[in-house]
């Protein structure tokens, strides 16, 4: 995967992709606003997640081992996982316990996150992906563009022509008659996946919440194919990051309140599956849980960054974030995308490991945005700024990165007024010419200078540089402001 | 060592240094006024879902709940329904149901939503799932305010299925389309005093 800028920029060509971004954002944005204007106790519910998230992380190991108890005592058997690789032996061995070799999964971010469906395939076993967006995006070999709505890059005409040229291979082929109507597309993936539902052995799922004190785990959806995966097959793996526990069940009075209406912009997602251990003669008779660290311990030990395992998946933050609904989610390489993705991928790899991740801090414009829409209130804004302190840290020692020589000299100069005097001068000469050379011009009439040449050209290449003006303001006061 | 203790080491590391007191939470929702009906709040929320509703008295039951299920056959009623309906479907073979028939444990009127919990009168839980028609019977008495109500009045040791609306997507083009899996068809009777 090329760095952000590289990959963003190729996204930025591709003006389909931006037309279908920018309605699909907008729309969600607009819901999610109507939505959250009715609940007057907003602000204080998001200050109440925020707060249950941040004590349930101060103490994650007695609440991991609360979960661990009760989990056990309702009858599931409780794995660990340090790491990626670690989780999928786990759940490819529960596979081959029970002989299966295909199993169906329910839309989740953790199991995407360790490559899951890649690493069950090494060993011989097809997940499905049941999620209708999914299966668009995993016939068409393609990648996922957004946490929520994942095929949102794709239109209806390209969705027909994945499903009359793919599904035939995975299974029941789709109609011969397929238009691009919703509805019918939607009743073709109704049909080609209930012939999976009612034959699957094995179902893998995530889960939004786990709750330490009684074990249980809620899974939110639209469709019902995670009602399907949960409840047909006989058993049933749950893949959960340690950061999705809640200490109790009457915490979830906040939480089911803000991810419906910051995610899906709803008052409530059609379907909430809760499920505590095994339920004789009603479900999976036998359930597994994998407790996934995958660097949530090395977020966990930051202390700016920590507060983004608070997040409970919402995307409501790519939905607001300007530089997002220009790129897409391809561009963030990564399966969480947006400012989320922006901030939790560094924290869960480390910074200084590859370019492409440490490209993410800078993947910003430090609006606000996602802080004012996140439903628990992180402040990624900060802890972008944070991390890019770290990216240059890391780099110390090499070729320091433009950006920190820029800040060095321009502290220098700004430490001392007689320097800052004279770096005006120059300043007012080059605006002067700038604003002759100027082409463009920015919202509010203002001059700016497309391109500069190297090294300036690395900032230039994907902004406008609004030109200084032609007078600093020390000059300007000499001449007018001492009268 | 295992990976059980690896990662609470790694957990206890992190937090070494962390100021790990208490946060006060704020839990003024809960006090939050009540809307004055929730009854009819219920009401227009459910049908704001696009499901349909119907209002009758417990001596209209039987009669309204026939009516719900217009030319459905093969009627799927769980064990311990209130009302005689006749027509017991084979629970083994859900995938030829038309329609299926419950009761609930709750209903949420700021959101439209009926909670099973799967108890008598609800059946297992893919029953309100497989076939195409759900109709949920639901009495007033049953209807709270808001989400931390029916959060504190349900038990978290049965499993539980939150609906509201029926089955949809809006993953093509964010048009909302009725049905993927789930019932394509949810009519809600609302059983008045
Ligand atoms: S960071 Fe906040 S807004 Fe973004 S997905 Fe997570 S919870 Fe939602």
């Amino acid at each position: 995967m090329p760095a952000f800028p590289a990959a963003a920029r190729a996204a930025l060509a591709d003006s389909q992709l931006r037309r279908n971004l920018a309605h699909a954002t907008g729309t969600i944005r607009a819901k999610r606003a109507a939505v959250v204007a009715e609940v007057d106790e907003w602000e204080e519910l998001r200050l109440a997640g925020a707060a249950i998230k941040d004590n349930t992380l101060r103490h994650l190991d007695e609440h991991l081992l609360t979960l661990e108890a009760a989990l056990q005592e309702r009858g599931a058997t409780v794995h660990w996982a340090r790491d990626a690789a670690q989780a999928c032996e786990i759940v490819a061995g529960i596979a081959k316990n029970h002989h299966v070799d295909e199993v169906v999964k329910v839309k989740s971010m953790a199991t995407q996150e360790i490559g899951l469906n890649e690493a069950l395939a090494e060993q011989g076993i097809t997940a499905w992906e049941t999620d209708l967006a999914e299966l668009i995006v995993q016939l068409g070999d393609d990648l996922p563009s957004h946490i929520l709505v994942p095929a949102i890059h794709r239109n209806r005409a390209e969705i027909r022509e994945v499903f009359r040229r793919r599904m035939a291979a995975a299974g029941r082929p789709a109609p011969d008659d397929l238009t691009d109507e919703p509805a019918e597309l939607a009743g073709a993936a109704r049909l080609h996946l209930r012939e999976k539902f009612l034959r699957a052995k094995m179902a893998v799922s995530g889960a939004n919440f786990a709750v330490a004190d009684t074990g249980t785990l809620v899974v939110v959806e639209s469709e019902g194919n995670g009602r399907m995966c949960l409840t047909l097959p006989e058993v049933l793996v749950s893949v959960v990051g340690i950061e999705k526990v809640v200490p109790t069940w009457f915490d979830l009075d906040v939480f089911l309140q803000l991810l419906p209406r910051s995610s899906t912009g709803e008052r409530m997602n059609p379907y909430t599956s809760t499920w505590s251990g095994i339920t004789p003669g009603d479900g999976p008779q036998e359930m597994h849980v994998v407790l996934l660290d995958n660097g949530r311990t090395r977020a966990l030990a930051d202390s700016v960054g920590r507060q983004a395992l608070r997040c409970i998946r919402c995307s409501a933050c790519l939905n607001v974030c300007p530089v997002y609904e220009r790129t897409g989610g391809h561009a963030y390489g990564s399966v969480y995308p947006g400012p989320i993705g922006a901030i939790l991928n560094p924290l869960l790899k480390g910074v200084g490991v590859d370019e492409q991740t440490d490209s993410l801090p800078y993947a910003s414009s430090l609006c606000g945005a996602c802080f004012e829409a996140c439903p628990v209130r992180i402040d990624i804004p900060e802890v972008l700024v944070h991390l890019r302190s770290q990216v240059v840290d890391a780099h110390r020692g090499g070729a320091p990165k433009p950006e920190a020589v820029a800040m060095k000299s321009a502290a220098w100069v700004l430490s001392d007024a007689r320097r800052l005097t004279f770096a005006e001068r120059g300043m007012g000469a080059a605006g002067k010419a700038l604003n002759r050379f100027g082409r463009a011009v920015l919202p509010g009439g203002r001059r700016a200078v497309r391109r500069l040449p190297w090294p300036a050209s690395l900032w230039t290449g994907a902004r406008d540089l609004p030109a200084p003006p032609a007078e600093s303001f020390r000059a300007w006061w000499r001449r007018t402001g001492r009268r | 060592m295992s990976a059980r203790d690896e990662i609470l080491a790694a957990v206890r590391g992190a937090l070494r240094d962390a100021d790990r007191a208490e946060a006060p939470v704020p839990r003024g929702y809960r006090g939050a006024p009540p809307p004055a009906d929730v009854v009819s709040l219920f009401a227009e929320r459910v049908v704001d879902y696009r499901a349909t509703l119907s209002r009758c008295t417990p001596a209209d039951l039987a009669r309204t709940v026939r009516a719900a299920l217009g030319s459905a056959e093969n009627v799927l009623v769980p064990e311990s329904f209130p009302v005689d309906l006749g027509g017991v479907a084979d629970a083994d073979d859900l995938d030829s149901c038309d329609a299926v028939v419950t009761t609930a444990a709750v209903g949420i009127a700021r959101t439209g939503t009926l909670v099973l919990d799967h108890g008598p009168g609800q059946g297992r839980r893919a029953l309100s799932l497989v076939p195409d028609v759900h109709v949920c019977v639901v009495r007033e008495d049953q209807i709270v305010p808001g989400v931390p109500e029916a959060v504190a009045l349900l038990d978290p040791d049965r499993p539980q299925t939150w609906i509201s609306g029926p089955s949809a997507t809006s993953d093509i083009e964010l048009n909302r389309v009725e049905g993927v899996h789930g019932p394509r068809t949810l009519h809600v009777v609302l059983v008045g005093p």
